[in-house]
């Protein structure tokens, strides 16, 4: 595909229909700009044309194109039908799946124009972004996601024959309402593989014999093995204990599940994990996609591939989509990720092309810099969300948004306004609103943190509270039912309180029925 | 690099087998709410889908999560216009104003989850607790009906079963296995044998080939061209059916003394039981008979709307019944049903026989016989309220029948919507049990 097979002199498409040759010339010129003007390095693209019906199919399965059987995806499709078809809702224009190749949804309902937005958004901007960004690129496995989903799917299948639907559903009522802790946070370490083994041991064999000295053996020593650890700590050593991915350790450790059932949780396990990198990049992800359309579009239309028509249609649907409503807005539902992301993108361009004075002392780094899409680049592949707000959200932007920090301490009678779009306020605002993206600050901190193996086998669990906020206690009760369900015994939940220590809650709950007996 | 794939021909309704997860699921709640709806609807939309409400309780999906309310919460919003630092803002009204409050991603507010049913969903559903009582006839043991179908070959059968493909083709093969002589063969024989003879001479060649064709005459006289055991036939087998027919008896007192209003509730029962009859039934027929002092096989639109003046002998209409049944529909072919619609007048001396009638005659017949009485409205006649006080005559006559195993079932009606529980508890299942157990 080189720019020679381009007819640059006619727009690629006029009108609202599309057909194959008019995607596939779209797509054509749309991958030169994507990688000549943009560098971007995607997966190989497959495009599927998909109907409505389809599309509401693919939100309840939460995107997924295959999936196991299970109600919760039969009640948010039954939701989002009535939601569409009263026409509250919408459907998005495009679903984009973090695979290899990367699969994007497009509808068939689409005019053209909107069919190469979906393509310069989905298939390029949140494609490049799966490819390359850190978080990504370590916790999910694109090339084996479908794979494992069809193992899963076949699996839940093979069980609910087996065991049958009831005892199913249970395990995976029961995991789906721990799903949201039962991701690793940290990368673990790898076991060591042969070869490394036996690199190790050479060399500590190695060691030894340099470091060789037989007076080491006439030392005397203390009698017995005792290393100073108590009980309580040795206990939790070997569970490896504290443990924040309750699901990991129900499957490694609860006493009472079959092995089907682990398997179960590790499949809801190993879901919720390639969802993790997706919640904490949210801005990002957007602001990329949206970004490169924009830009892609745009070169399309000044390089005459695009007609005028078509070009405003596009705006019309970018704006929508770029929209921030005020606080005082009714449409006002928390700040827009495209807005936002898009925003970002846009002011970072700037400040490497035409920086300020108040740029070069903000971004030294990159200010003027010139090659802005390098920089760019750099940022998808190297930051989350609560990072990149914290190293480029400029001043310029805070103004632009009006920002402003409002604190609710439920204990005083009237909200305050900490700091607002000013000198003074620019750092804290950066940080809050980071801080507001971090995930671990935007979910709550529970771990497991002890088990009373040679007594009653009660689970022990912690929440650090942060700022005095607790749990909601219905949910919590529900869910801590489900896990004492999957445990077996008694479980409880302690809620401290992170800053002081101070205790501020118990809930504790016994097994109702116990899935693995 | 690049695929594009046309998914649209792609099978529907993947997600068919979660709804269905989900239905049976939330099925109390939905079945709670399908009623409800059902007795706010009119008659005629009762088989139509539509879109419901259940509380959100029994399908929630609890996560962890921080509370609502409480504690200290940073939130940076845009838009500021006035706002300087250290600005104290009242607290806005709980649960309304989207500001202040940093809005859980999946937490929709609303405490009722609301989704549309299709048209089978919402008739199963409805009629779902409700089950025929004594569907005894709908066993196979005491089915008289059977259908045929093919199965296979056999060696007796009546000739015109007879199947000529598998039988030339075992004749062959058994003529072909035991060297039948050809006719060809003969034939050729035969000519050779005339010729010789015509030409004369050569008397050993001539009585060598004499021999040979006795030989081969012989041989296929011994050998038959078909042989019983070639012979096939067609195999049928014969598969019980189950008796998918049903007979509803509408009986209608239609004397003076009944109302429009009665009629309505008589029609809208009548209405319920025929749609229930043709989800369980393959067909349906109907029969109207109406009676004041005799009784008489109408059509439907005569049925309800013909006026009519004259006493009232229930009995009429029971004989009028029963020579329907001798008529047209043996019970051992078809379920009949019938429900009875009166103000519960009766000629006094009447009574007896209404009853002898019943309990020898159509009883036995029937798989279930309901008796409704309707009454007046009681918002319209605040006299009727005390009706149910009275015993009427037919009443009392019908109670006494009442028994175990006996399908009879009376209620008294007075309100539209009354009707729908009526119904219900005409037809609960437990009656079902009770019947069984008797």
């Amino acid at each position: 595909m080189t720019v020679a097979t381009i007819d640059t002199s006619r727009p690629l498409w006029e009108g609202a229909d599309w057909d194959y040759d008019k995607v596939r010339r779209a797509y054509d010129a749309i991958e030169v700009v994507a990688t000549r003007d943009l560098g971007l390095d995607t997966y190989a693209n497959q495009i599927e044309v998909i109907t409505a019906e389809q599309m509401l199919d693919a939100y309840s399965s939460i995107g997924m194109p295959l999936l196991y059987k299970h109600w919760s995806f039969g009640k948010h499709f039954a939701r989002d039908e009535v939601l569409y078809r009263r026409g509250l809702r919408g459907l998005a224009y495009e679903i984009v799946i973090n695979s290899n190749p990367c699969i994007s949804y497009i509808m068939e309902e689409n005019t053209m124009t909107m069919q190469a937005l979906v393509m310069a958004h989905a298939a390029f901007g949140h494609n490049h972004f799966f490819k390359n960004n850190y978080l990504f690129r370590q916790w999910t496995d694109a090339d084996g996601i479908l794979d494992y989903l069809d193992f899963a799917k076949g699996y839940v299948a093979q069980c609910e024959e087996r065991h049958g639907l009831a005892a199913v559903e249970r395990v995976l009522d029961a995991a789906h309402a721990l799903m949201s802790h039962g991701v690793h946070r940290y990368p673990r370490r790898r076991p060591l593989d042969l070869r490394m083994e036996e690199k190790r041991e050479k060399e500590r064999r190695e060691h030894q014999e340099r470091m060789f000295n037989d007076l080491w053996r006439t030392v005397p020593t203390k009698g017995g093995a005792h290393n100073g650890l108590s009980d309580r700590d040795r206990r939790r050593a070997v569970l490896g204990l504290p443990e924040e991915n309750i699901l990991y350790f129900l499957e490694k450790r609860a006493p009472r599940l079959h092995a089907w059932q682990r398997e179960l949780l590790r499949i809801v396990r190993h879901l919720a994990q390639y969802f993790y990198p997706q919640r904490q990049t949210k801005v990002m992800n957007e602001g990329c996609a949206t970004y490169c359309h924009y830009r892609i579009m745009e070169r399309l239309h000044s390089d005459g591939l695009m007609t005028d028509g078509a070009w405003l249609e596009f705006l019309h649907s970018h704006t929508n989509v770029v929209f921030q409503p005020e606080f005082d807005d009714p449409r006002y539902g928390g700040l827009n990720p495209y807005a936002l992301g898009y925003a970002m993108m846009q002011d970072i361009a700037r400040i490497c092309e035409r920086p300020t004075q108040e740029d070069r002392a903000w971004f030294p780094d990159i200010a003027g810099k010139g090659d802005s899409m390098a920089v760019i680049r750099d940022a998808w592949a190297n930051f989350r969300d609560e990072s990149f707000i914290l190293q480029y959200l400029s001043p310029n932007l805070i103004r632009r948004f009006k920002l402003f920090h409002v604190r609710d301490d439920a204990r005083e009678p009237a909200l305050t306004v900490q700091r607002i779009h000013d000198e003074r306020g620019y750092r804290e605002i950066r940080q809050t609103l980071a801080r507001q993206y971090d995930i671990a600050w935007a979910e709550s901190d529970i771990q497991i943190t002890d088990v009373d193996l040679t007594g009653d086998r009660k689970l022990v669990l912690e929440h650090r509270a942060m700022n005095q906020i607790v749990l909601d206690e219905d949910d919590t009760r529900s869910v801590l039912q489900h896990l004492a369900d999957l445990w077996g015994y008694e479980v409880s939940l302690e809620e401290v309180d992170a800053a002081t220590g101070a205790r501020l809650k118990k809930h504790t709950v016994g097994p109702r029925m116990i899935l693995g007996a | 690099m690049f695929t594009i794939i046309d998914r649209r021909l792609n099978p529907k309704g993947k997600s068919l087998a979660n709804r269905q997860r989900f239905l049976r699921r939330a099925k109390e709640q939905v079945m709670r709410a399908v009623r409800d709806q059902a007795s706010k609807r009119r008659i005629s939309d009762i088989d139509a889908g539509g879109e419901i409400g259940i509380p959100t309780g029994g399908v929630s999906e609890p996560t962890l999560h921080r509370s609502m309310t409480g504690g200290i919460r940073d939130v940076v919003a845009p838009g500021n216009k006035e706002f300087i630092e250290g600005d104290l803002i009242p607290r806005p009204p709980q649960g309304g104003g989207g500001r202040g409050s940093e809005g859980s991603p999946d937490g929709d507010g609303t405490d009722e989850f609301r989704f549309a049913l299709t048209r089978e969903e919402f008739i199963d559903l409805f009629l779902e607790d409700l089950e025929l009582p004594d569907l005894a006839k709908r066993k196979l043991a005491t089915t008289e009906s059977v259908s045929w179908s093919r199965a296979g070959y056999s060696v007796a059968g009546s000739p015109t079963n007879l199947n000529l493909v598998r039988t030339m083709r075992n004749s062959l093969a058994r003529r072909i296995a035991l060297n039948r002589p050809k006719a060809d063969a003969i034939l050729a024989l035969r000519e050779e044998i005339d010729r010789l003879e015509r030409k004369g001479g050569e008397a050993e060649r001539l009585a060598e080939l004499r021999a040979e064709l006795e030989r081969l005459l012989r041989k296929s006289q011994r050998i038959p061209y078909i042989d019983p055991i070639d012979v096939r036939y067609n195999r049928f087998e014969a598969t019980p059916k189950p008796v998918a027919q049903a007979v509803m008896f509408c009986l209608m007192d239609v004397s003076g003394s009944m109302t429009e209003h009665m009629k309505d509730l008589a029609k809208r029962f009548y209405m319920l039981l025929y749609l229930f009859l043709t989800r369980r039934y393959k067909h349906v027929d109907l029969v109207f008979i109406r009676h004041t002092h005799r009784a008489q096989e109408v059509d439907e639109d005569t049925f309800f709307y013909s006026p009519e003046t004259g006493g009232t002998v229930v009995s009429t209409a029971l004989e009028e019944m029963r020579r329907v049944i001798q008529e047209r529909y043996p019970p051992d072919e078809w379920n009949i049903y019938a429900a009875q619609a009166s103000d519960g007048d009766n000629t006094s001396s009447d009574n007896a026989r209404t009853a002898s009638l019943l309990t020898q005659e159509i009883l036995p017949a029937c798989q279930y016989y309901a008796y409704i009485e309707v009454g007046g409205d009681p918002e319209l006649s605040p006299a009727a309220l005390h009706m149910g006080a009275r015993e009427t005559d037919l009443w009392r006559t019908y109670r006494q029948l009442l028994g175990d195993g006996v399908p009879l079932a009376m209620k008294q009606v007075r309100h539209r919507r009354e009707i729908y529980p009526v119904f219900r508890e005409l037809f609960a299942k437990d009656q079902q049990t009770q019947g069984a157990s008797a």
